[in-house]
């Protein structure tokens, strides 16, 4: 066990190194970082010198391990864009976007679930074929019209809610400024959180809905159906229990999807999260944000992938096995 | 911080918004963010704006752009254009509470020339700053500079005392490796103080009570957020989120002025948009002529430029919000611009320029553009792709962000382009600036003359008027010989000018503010009901 | 698929097959109304994409066509309509109607080309994964896991920026086609490789393949014509799916500035563009193309809905 443990410790640390090297050559190449820090009519000794206090002129080697080096003490250097730390940067954005994340990800489970089970019980009601309509309806629009329609209704025809930004937050601490404390906080994560949540929502609809139809369909049930449990009892005690690790560990490995893919939500709601600051960073090729970002995401789908690989492990003593022996 | 200990926080944040019933904020929008505070870091119309709010310079622009007082009085200059007096005003503090002093101005002009400064064409490198008394600065020059002054409205001036307190007397480069002070906070003289500021987050500015002028705002507070999509601002004016938004996209100007809570402010900008041609190289680097350029013929020039539909441009794309113009500076910084016309738009007569070049059936050519500087840049050069099409010329546009397009058309990208769109403003708001970088040779490497004529056009006789323009000093001679400069350069096709783009602020009906041809959004001037 | 060297268990498994594709899926096809409709509309968005020259008034990529004083004009029933353009014109007075179908086939275009490397990638690695196991498969599940760090949008970035970087000069006009397709197929392989993986696993203890192996067939024999054609059922579901997906990314990678250049506007392209214009009242330039993205995409995802459910037999 302590084995394997390590084994997979060890590549994930060989994924986050070959992250740091894609991030690192991807950013290299992509627009010219001094020309974005000067203006039109800086002299070219000026932009010259700059280039060479950048690093930008030392063999491409060197440049790579330095990155490598200052990555794993998470040391990204000064954005170009604000002159600050990007760890900074990214620490003040962060809570915006885990915010969103998180309310989004409720808002998927507790509409998905319910949506779920209802049309996988009862299949061919009206009700249950409309939820399927708009959940299709939901997975054919790209994520940006809709949150640009919700904005049309909602802010502008309505009047009802922001269009735009966290409305005002609250500082917790040093670290940690929260929305969820005030009412326009609270406001100003509706239409995000939908537009975000929506895709994941219909995915943990059909999940919920075909892994309900598989769980009936089990002998268990039918047994507990013979024993002439409550049809509500079998429902919801048995079958739902058994449909939801599958649907959690999909939630929890969607949850990095959700941080990565709010970079559209955040540029159409101007939501100051890190999804915006790296959209910008990419508009203004500013590396250093753009690579702690990438690095970001990539630790973090690593330590999912490990987690639950490592709870897998302890649950199932057949996967024990095979891993035992591989 | 415990979370009941915030709640209290927050309720109490909430009652003190609900309590400043008097306060008068105003939320303003842009597409742009504010970065550094540091107001030597980048020198860029938006930024330079934004702090103009709290720092202030030696002169001032007024709302029609006239040079004024600032923290100087009032200056003189020598006979011989040699040494220019200013006088400061006295009375005047920081922010801090600190007087304003000839120390600070000798501080600001040594620190603007640093190393690391965005601004060191401000003042010239070898003029001499000698502090007479605590109120009178001399500058000494080497050369006659009637201009010198002329963008000193953007050169703002910083404490010694504060900026040596906090280890930040040398410019934040925009290459900086450490944060420093003057980045993140401010002390200047201004109408409004910093009160907090995240960059590209918010940046919340409160009124200054020891301003030295009489205030002609009623603002208590200005807060500033960044909204860089065009349809999520638009909306947040709509819905009254914000008082104020730059820019208003121009088709969605007619939705602002309908609906009743906001206005849009328009004018014309005195930024000329206009179409350049790789004229230097002896092969284009995009193009299917092999062994010669043809844009080193005039025929060639000036049959793209009879190709071109200006009105339809006009009316098109800019949905009329345009001056069609057939200068290279704004029809408003020279005094003679009705002399100046376009070539009639006339496709037929540019097809037989084009045969009598050598190229009947046309050729083709890439293009490059920006598609989100300028106001619907890439439509533009769509429109002028299919204008183009019309007299035989294959254009192959290649429209990209402003990171990747000035990446490559730049110096820095050695001027990989053969045909292109750029906007050009004169930062000192004088034709010498345009002659000398946009229509100046590109020969001597060791100048930075013409380092923005991104086509190589190059003609002595102009770069010969363009050094005696420098030096004038009377303005009727300095005005006919800026003529006869631009009279050259036209003749020679040049470029295509294509028209001055519009400004087009949106304004809630509650606030009422000037517009400035610069697209300078200064909220000093805006009052609120 | 039947050969003379294929071991006895193999006809069995394909004669199933065959009989699922004969019988329970045609009748199943049949059944299901909603099904036939969503198969109408996709080959007929399919045809009218292929024969788009023929059915379109105008060819909008040809700028010599396109004149700008015809720009954003609406739809012939309203007021200043034109009956020459059926459902209005866009910014820059191309016919719509024609703009739609000209980029109705380079979305359907970008999404076939972009699935079709992710299949191949996903299908050949996932098969040798599976197949020989161990170090191999290990390496090449942890590159799956760094390509998830990536989503689309992020691969579409890179690969922009690399393609660029190696074609300096080139317009985005000659490689935005690629770069999108690079960046699809790249993005979506890691499901296809997953899956084939996992049957293979399955597949490849089976007596069949020790058989082949036996009798000394070379791996990539028995991989493509033995083992393949036993796990390929569950990709046809993860295609459909991701022909819809795919269509959606090159939308969204428009709206983020990746994608093609509005001068050979794709569904994606006519959406952003239109989208401009949303809140001054010209919704027809948003509204016809975002509807036929939303049409197109949820028919075939209704089909892939469809042939989920009918190729797996509990289900039904």
């Amino acid at each position: 066990m302590t084995a394997f443990i390590l084994r997979r410790l060890l590549q994930s640390l060989g994924v986050l190194i070959a992250v740091a090297l894609i991030a690192f050559l991807m950013f290299r190449f992509v627009g010219d970082p001094v020309n974005q820090m000067v203006g039109i009519d800086t002299p070219q000794a000026e932009v010259a010198r700059l280039r060479q206090e950048l690093g930008l002129n030392d063999p491409i080697l060197v440049q790579i391990a330095r990155f490598i080096a200052n990555a794993a003490r998470f040391e990204f250097g000064i954005s170009y864009q604000f002159r600050l730390p990007v760890t900074q940067l990214l620490a003040e954005r962060a809570p915006a976007t885990l915010e969103l994340a998180l309310v989004s990800a409720i808002f998927s489970l507790a509409v998905g679930i319910p949506m779920g089970v209802y049309t996988a019980l009862r299949r061919d009601s009206a009700l249950a074929k409309a939820f399927q309509a708009v959940s299709l309806i939901g997975v054919s629009l790209p994520t940006f019209l809709i949150g640009i329609l919700l904005i049309y209704l909602f802010a502008v025809t309505l009047g009802w809610l922001p269009s735009f930004g966290r409305g005002q937050v609250v500082r917790l601490g040093s670290g940690w400024s929260t929305g969820l404390l005030t009412v326009s906080g609270l406001k100003a994560l509706i239409l995000p959180s939908i537009t975000l949540g929506l895709f994941q929502m219909t995915l943990i609809m059909r999940l919920v809905r075909a892994e309900m139809l598989e769980v009936l369909r089990t002998d268990y049930i039918k047994f507990a159906r013979a024993r002439g449990l409550k049809t509500r009892a079998i429902h919801f005690g048995h079958a739902l229990k058994n449909t939801l690790v599958p649907v959690i560990t999909i939630a929890g490995l969607q949850l990095g999807s959700i941080i990565a893919f709010a970079i559209i939500t955040e540029t159409v709601f101007q939501w100051p999260g890190m999804g915006l600051l790296f959209l910008k960073a990419v508009q203004s090729v500013d590396i250093p944000i753009m690579a702690a970002y990438l690095m970001m995401i990539g630790f973090l789908f690593v330590v999912i992938n490990l987690v639950v690989d490592l709870l897998y492990a302890l649950v199932d003593p057949r996967l024990r096995a095979t891993i035992g022996s591989a | 911080m415990s979370i009941k200990k915030s709640l209290l926080l927050a309720t109490a944040v909430l009652a003190i918004g609900l309590s400043a019933g008097q306060a008068k904020t105003l939320r303003y929008a842009n597409q742009g963010e504010l970065r550094s505070l540091d107001p030597y870091t980048v020198n860029e119309t938006t930024t330079n704006a934004h702090l103009g709010h709290v720092y202030e310079g030696l002169t001032s622009r007024g709302k029609d752009l006239a040079i004024g007082p600032g923290l100087a009085e009032r200056w003189e200059t020598s006979a011989d254009g040699l040494k220019w007096r200013f006088f400061l005003r006295k009375g005047v503090k920081f922010h801090n509470g600190e007087d304003f002093t000839a120390d600070d101005v000798l501080f600001s002009a040594d620190r603007v020339r640093a190393q690391g400064s965005n601004f060191t064409t401000r003042v010239p490198r070898d003029a001499k700053f000698v502090k007479v008394d605590d109120h009178t600065v001399d500058v000494v020059l080497t050369s006659p500079n009637p201009i010198l002054n002329s963008q000193w409205d953007t050169w703002y001036i910083m404490s010694k005392k504060w900026a040596e307190a906090n280890n930040t007397a040398a410019p934040t480069p925009a290459a900086a490796t450490t944060p420093s002070h003057a980045s993140l906070n401010a002390n200047g003289t201004g109408p409004f103080k910093i009160e907090s500021h995240q960059p590209g987050v918010r940046t919340v500015f409160k009124a200054n009570t020891a301003w030295w002028q009489k205030p002609e705002h009623n603002l208590t507070e200005i807060i500033f957020t960044p909204i860089a999509s065009n349809a999520t601002r638009v909306a947040a004016l709509l819905s009254g989120e914000v008082d104020v938004i730059e820019p208003v996209p121009i088709q969605d100007i007619e939705r602002v002025k309908a609906s009743g809570n906001a206005e849009a402010l328009t004018g014309p900008e005195l930024r000329t948009i206009f179409l350049g041609f790789d004229q230097i190289r002896d092969e284009l680097l995009e193009s299917n002529v092999k062994g010669k350029n043809p844009f080193k013929d005039k025929r060639v020039r000036q049959a793209f430029y009879q190709a071109i539909d200006i009105e339809a441009i006009k009316t098109r794309v800019m949905r009329g919000l345009a001056t069609p113009s057939a200068l290279m500076i704004a029809p408003e910084l020279v005094p003679w611009p009705k002399d100046f016309v376009r070539p009639k738009f006339d496709p037929d007569g540019a097809k037989k320029l084009l045969a009598e070049a050598g190229y009947p059936n046309g050729f083709e050519v890439g293009m490059d553009c920006p598609n989100d500087r300028y106001v619907n840049d890439g439509q533009i050069c769509q429109a002028a792709v299919g204008m183009l099409a019309r007299i035989g010329v294959k254009v192959n546009l290649n429209a990209q962000p402003k990171g990747n397009y000035f990446a490559k058309v730049l110096k820095s990208g050695n001027y990989n382009t053969s045909f292109y769109l750029l906007g050009w403003t004169p930062g000192t708001f004088d034709s010498h600036n345009v002659l000398y970088d946009i229509q100046g040779c590109r020969d001597n490497p060791n100048s930075s003359r013409g380092e923005s004529n991104l086509g190589g056009y190059c003609n002595k006789e102009v770069d010969a008027l363009t050094d005696k323009i420098l030096v004038e000093t009377d303005t009727a001679k300095r005005n006919d010989m800026i003529k006869q400069a631009f009279t050259i350069t036209t003749n020679d096709y040049s470029y295509i000018p294509l028209h001055q783009q519009a400004l087009a602020w949106g304004v809630s009906k509650s606030v009422k503010l000037t517009q400035r041809a610069d697209n300078s959004v200064l909220l000093y001037w805006a009052t609120k009901n | 698929m039947s050969s003379i060297d294929t071991p006895a268990a193999a006809p069995v498994r394909t004669s199933r097959l065959r009989r699922i594709l004969d019988s329970d899926i045609y009748a199943s096809f049949r059944s299901s109304r909603v099904t036939m409709a969503a198969a109408f509309i996709v080959a007929a968005m399919m045809l009218a994409a292929l024969f788009a020259p023929l059915l379109a008034t105008m060819n909008p990529f040809d700028p010599a066509q396109v004149f700008l004083m015809n720009a954003s004009l609406p739809p012939s029933w309203l007021a200043n309509g034109d009956a020459q353009f059926i459902i209005g014109t866009d910014d820059q007075g191309r016919d719509l109607y024609s703009a739609i179908l000209y980029g109705l086939r380079v979305s359907l275009a970008v999404g076939f080309a972009g699935v079709a490397l992710a299949a191949t990638l996903g299908i050949g690695l996932g098969l040798i994964a599976g197949y020989f196991g161990g170090r191999i498969d290990a390496i090449i599940m942890r590159i799956a896991d760094i390509q998830l760090t990536f989503p689309a949008i992020l691969i579409a970035l890179l690969v922009d920026g690399v393609v660029h970087a190696l074609l300096k000069g080139t317009s985005r006009e000659d490689t935005a086609f690629w770069v999108l397709a690079l960046s699809i197929g790249l993005s979506f392989w890691v499901q296809y490789a997953r899956t084939i993986r996992g049957s293979t696993l399955v597949e490849r203890n089976k007596d069949y393949v020790q058989a082949a192996r036996l009798v000394g067939l070379p791996a990539p024999l028995i991989m493509i014509r033995h083992v393949l054609p036993n796990v390929i059922g569950p990709v046809l579901v993860i295609l459909t799916i991701n022909l819809g997906l795919a269509i959606i990314t090159e939308a969204t990678l428009s709206f983020l500035g990746v994608g093609l250049p509005p001068t050979q506007p794709s569904l994606g392209t006519l959406i952003n563009i239109g989208n401009q214009y949303l809140f001054s009242g010209d919704w027809w330039i948003v509204a016809f193309p975002g509807t036929t993205l939303a049409v197109l995409v949820l028919a075939v995802n209704l089909l892939g809905d469809w042939l989920r459910d009918a190729l797996n037999p509990r289900l039904r």
